[in-house]
């Protein structure tokens, strides 16, 4: 564990006052504060060491290539890949699963395929599979959730038919907080010979990522919920795939041999970042995994386990407070109900006491339709959340109960 | 339906916003409920985090809207872009400086582009009915 109040010294943001209130961030789901070492970094870079990547051959150029490559072996070092070839920077997770989507699927799924995902994904994980579905004349096979969103290892197993080419599942659910079993839901799927691709958004923030020990084919995250920049994301793919692979988009910095009329692609990652990348935006993502690792990603886990407990005992002194996702051991997500009261109403009177929380679908308006609703109010947590934060939005909320009684 | 100088007048005196939210939902609780037959995804008014209908009626070259919410604040809010628009002429309800009577009345938030929260969609609407009236 760590000295949580020292911990948010690191974030300038938390420091501030919003509207002459503090800054109850309970937003860290949708995105995540960032840290000075992250800030500082980015600066210092556009200030006095910017330039181009790999094409220059003066020092300037030289050295911040030398970063961004860096910053990639500090991606392929916090998911543990083989190589750091493995590591694609993207935009931002729907980004890379896209390109999983339009580089691999299209590729390699046929008419009559399957491919399974979970009733918890978010429309990152969802959309592009129905438009791959929609093209190639495949099929998309959802698994049910519990009730209280938990997984059914039935209901996985029921819907795996060797039909089924690919499983893409969330690590864990951006509205329920139920954390997926992705190593077993992988090794099940490999039984049957698909491939597996995990949306690590949320997880990848709360959780250690091993790719290695999960044996996952592909692997997407953001940079903006782990504490770095925004235009920024990574996909994970195994070696062997990747290269199997053409590439997403074409143009600049991604070939090897180029006429009039021809063109040899580059080797992966490189195939898959074309025209100039986001460095800086990269350079801060390493940065702030670094951030994450210094303070341990156990300890983090650690944290935010206290963090959930605590949310649960303090839930209860609210009268009608319904979870949506009401597992004992999910992630720092809370999706709630207050009484009859529409979370719109209950958003207005929290932003007024500097709670900041989300309401709507959260991009998974099927999910939040399967559970009952048309909307949700969910408060989120970050390694800097604090019980006092907690305490804030127990008290926001019974008074938004009094406002709307 | 509250004439919106007599509601602007009554939130000029309310000072903090618990006030001013509670005169809102009391707007919003006299606003005439809409039939359920109208609260359909026809008359939905799309990009807001709540339902939000709103139904035209041209009688005498005016215009005259109905609208309803399923969120309480909401209905607050479209009380008073009802007393706004209410009974006008397409060349009248041009004319409104909406977002300039939203800040004298202290709620330009709710309107803001940022926000997000769509009561802009229901102003747009209504600029579009006026706009296809006029034709």
């Amino acid at each position: 564990m760590y000295d949580v109040y020292k911990i948010r010294q690191a974030f300038p943001i938390l420091q501030k006052l919003i509207d002459g209130k503090p800054n109850i961030y309970l937003d860290s789901a949708a995105s995540a504060q960032k840290p000075k070492a992250v800030i500082n970094i980015m600066n210092r870079i556009l200030k006095n060491e910017y330039a181009n990547v790999h094409r220059g051959t003066y020092a300037l150029s030289d050295k911040i290539t030398d970063k961004y490559e860096k910053a990639r072996i500090i991606v392929q070092k916090f998911l543990n890949a083989r190589s750091a070839q493995e590591i694609v920077f993207t935009r931002n997770a729907t980004e890379a699963i896209n390109l999983v989507a339009y580089s691999w699927a299209m590729e390699n799924l046929h008419q009559g395929d399957e491919i399974l995902i979970s009733e918890a994904e978010h429309h990152a994980n969802l959309i592009p599979w129905q438009i791959v579905c929609q093209k190639k004349g495949c099929v998309l096979r959802v698994f049910k959730i519990g009730d209280d969103g938990a997984y059914l290892p039935h209901e996985f197993t029921k819907s795996l038919s060797d039909k089924v080419k690919l499983v893409a599942v969330t690590a864990m659910s951006n509205v329920l907080g139920t954390i997926f079993p992705i190593k077993t839901i992988t090794a099940e799927a490999h039984k049957i010979g698909a491939k597996v691709l995990i949306d690590a958004c949320q997880a990848a923030v709360h959780q250690k990522i091993d790719v290695q020990d999960i044996d996952c084919d592909f692997l997407a995250f953001s940079g903006h919920k782990t504490y770095g920049p925004t235009g920024i994301g990574v996909l994970y793919g195994k070696s062997e795939l990747l290269k199997s692979m053409p590439p997403y988009q074409t143009g600049g910095d991604m070939v090897d041999k180029v006429t009039y009329q021809h063109t040899t692609f580059a080797e992966p990652p490189s195939r898959f970042e074309a025209g100039t990348p986001a460095i800086v935006e990269a350079i801060g993502l390493g940065e702030a995994l670094r951030y994450m690792q210094k303070i341990g990603l156990e300890n983090i886990t650690l944290h935010e386990q206290e963090l959930v407990k605590y949310m649960y005992e303090k839930c209860r002194e609210i009268k009608d407070f319904k979870h949506i996702g009401s597992l004992p051991n999910k992630g720092g997500v809370f999706s709630f109900q207050v009484g009859n009261i529409h979370p719109q109403d209950l958003a207005y009177v929290l932003g007024k006491e500097g709670v900041a929380i989300r309401i709507g679908h959260h991009c998974a308006e099927p999910l939040v339709e399967r559970m009952g609703y048309n909307s949700v109010a969910r408060a989120s947590f970050g390694l800097y959340t604090t019980k006092e934060d907690i305490d804030a939005f127990v008290k926001a909320v019974a008074k938004a109960q009094k406002f709307f009684k | 339906m509250e004439d919106i100088n007599v509601i602007s007048e009554n939130f000029s005196l309310l000072e903090d916003w618990e006030d001013k939210y509670q005169y809102l939902i009391e707007l919003g609780e006299k606003l005439p409920p809409l039939a359920d037959k109208y609260k359909t995804d026809e008359w939905k008014v799309s990009g807001c985090q709540s339902q939000v209908w709103l139904v035209p009626d041209y009688h005498d070259g005016k215009l005259s809207f109905e609208g309803d919410s399923d969120a309480i604040m909401v209905k607050g809010i479209i009380a008073v872009i009802m007393a706004i628009y209410q009974n006008k002429s397409a060349q009248e309800i041009k004319k409104i400086a909406v977002e300039k009577i939203f800040a004298k009345l202290g709620l330009q938030e709710h309107l803001s582009l940022s926000r997000r929260n769509g009561m802009m969609s229901m102003v747009d609407k209504i600029r579009y009915y006026a706009d296809s009236f006029e034709k």
